[in-house]
C-alpha cells in the first residue's frame, strides 16, 4: 500500500495535540477540549440568538433553535412521558452536545472529540449515573427488584441477579461504544480514501483519473457522516430516554 | 391571539396533504430500524455485556486471588447478559408490567 514511501495514517487524526501554547501545554488543554468550548459556545449562541427576538414568524435562527428544541421535546415527553419533562434540560444538552461534536468534526482541520473513547464513556457514565440515581429516589429500594423480575422461581436468583446486574452495567459501555465506534469508523474511511485520492492522482498519466473514483465515494461518504453525525447523536438521545423511562416507571 | 386560532390544524393539514410528516416512526421508540442498524446494535450490545463479564471477573479474580475461575464464571455471565440484551432489544419489557 505504500507508495513512495507514505502509508496510511488513519489514525493519527485522533491523537491530542495541545493548543494555546505554552499555557495549553501545562493545563494539558487539547484541541479537543478546544472544539468542546466551541461547540458549548455554539450551542450556546444558537440558543440565544434564536431565542433573541421570538417573534410570531420564526427567522431562520429562530427556527433552528425552535425545530431543535421541540424535537429533543417531542422525544424526552413521547418515551419518559409527562413525568419525563424535568430532564428535557439534561436530555437536551446532551443531545445538542454530542450532535455539534460529530458535526462539527466533519470539517476540515477540525477534531472531533465524541471519538474519544475517554469522552463518550463519560457522557454515558453520567446517564448511568443519573438513571440509577432518579430510580433509587423515585422508587427507594424497589429498585433493587429491578435485578429480579416477579414471578421467576427463587432457585434461578443465583442465576438471574447476576446476568442482570451485567446487563444493567452493560447500559453506559453499550452506549459509549456505539457511538465512538461509529465516528472512529466514519473518520478512518475519509481519511483512507483521501489518502488513496493522493497516493493514485500521484500515479503516472492515468493516475489522476483514476484518482476520481476515491474521490467521488468520499463525496459520498462526507453526505452519509452527516447523516451518522445526526443519527448518533439521536440514538444517544433516545436511548438515554428509553433508560430514563425504565427509571421512572421501573418495569 | 385569535389570528392563531386554527392554525395548528390549517398546518397539520398542509403538511398532510404536502406528505410530510411521516407515517410512524420506524421501529419502536423510533429508533433507527434498518438491518445495519440492528445488527449494529445487537452486536455492540453483545460486546459490551462481554467486556462489563470480563472486567468484573478479573477485578473480583484480582481482589479474591481466584484467577482464574470467577473470571470464567463472570465471562459466561456476561455472555448471557449480552443474549439478554439482544432479547430485551426485540421484546422490550416496558408497559408489559413485568
Amino acid at each position: 500500500m505504500a507508495a513512495e514511501g507514505n502509508t496510511i495514517d488513519a489514525l493519527s487524526q485522533f491523537i491530542l495535540v495541545p493548543v494555546l501554547g505554552r499555557v495549553g501545554e501545562s493545563v494539558g488543554f487539547t484541541q479537543s477540549n478546544l472544539h468542546m468550548l466551541i461547540a458549548v459556545g455554539l450551542i450556546t449562541a444558537l440558543m440565544m440568538w434564536g431565542t433573541a427576538k421570538r417573534a410570531l414568524i420564526p427567522g431562520r435562527m429562530q427556527a433552528l433553535a425552535e425545530s431543535a428544541y421541540e424535537f429533543v421535546h417531542g422525544l424526552v415527553t413521547e418515551q419518559v412521558g409527562e413525568k419525563g419533562k424535568r430532564f428535557f434540560p439534561f436530555v437536551f444538552s446532551l443531545f445538542m452536545f454530542i450532535l455539534f461534536g460529530n458535526m462539527l468534526g466533519l470539517f476540515p482541520y477540525a477534531f472531533t472529540y465524541t471519538s474519544h473513547i475517554a469522552v463518550t464513556f463519560t457522557l454515558a457514565a453520567i446517564v448511568f449515573v443519573l438513571i440509577t440515581v432518579v430510580a433509587l429516589a423515585i422508587h427507594g429500594r424497589k429498585f433493587f427488584g429491578y435485578f429480579f423480575p416477579e414471578g421467576a422461581p427463587v432457585w434461578l436468583a443465583p442465576i438471574i441477579v447476576p446476568v442482570e446486574i451485567v446487563s444493567y452495567l452493560s447500559r453506559p459501555v453499550s452506549l459509549s461504544i456505539r457511538l465512538f465506534a461509529n465516528m472512529v469508523a466514519g473518520h478512518v474511511m475519509l481519511k483512507v480514501f483521501a489518502s488513496f485520492v493522493v497516493m493514485l492522482g500521484g500515479l503516472a498519466v492515468i493516475g489522476p483519473f483514476v484518482a476520481l473514483l476515491p474521490l467521488a465515494l468520499n463525496v459520498a461518504l462526507v453526505a452519509f457522516e452527516v447523516l451518522v453525525a445526526f443519527l448518533q447523536a439521536y440514538v444517544f438521545a433516545i436511548l438515554t430516554c428509553i433508560y430514563l423511562h425504565d427509571a421512572v416507571h421501573l418495569h | 391571539m385569535n389570528d392563531r386560532d386554527g392554525f395548528e390544524d390549517r398546518l397539520r393539514a398542509a403538511r398532510a396533504r404536502r406528505g410530510l410528516d411521516r407515517p410512524g416512526e420506524a421501529g419502536r421508540g423510533g429508533l433507527p430500524a434498518g438491518p445495519w442498524g440492528i445488527g449494529f446494535r445487537a452486536g455492540v450490545e453483545v460486546f459490551s455485556a462481554l467486556v462489563v463479564g470480563i472486567l468484573i471477573g478479573l477485578l473480583l479474580d484480582r481482589w479474591l486471588g481466584t484467577w482464574p475461575w470467577l473470571f470464567l464464571l463472570f465471562f459466561v455471565v456476561g455472555g448471557a447478559a449480552g443474549v439478554l440484551n439482544v432479547y430485551r432489544l426485540f421484546n422490550p419489557r416496558r408497559g408489559t408490567g413485568s
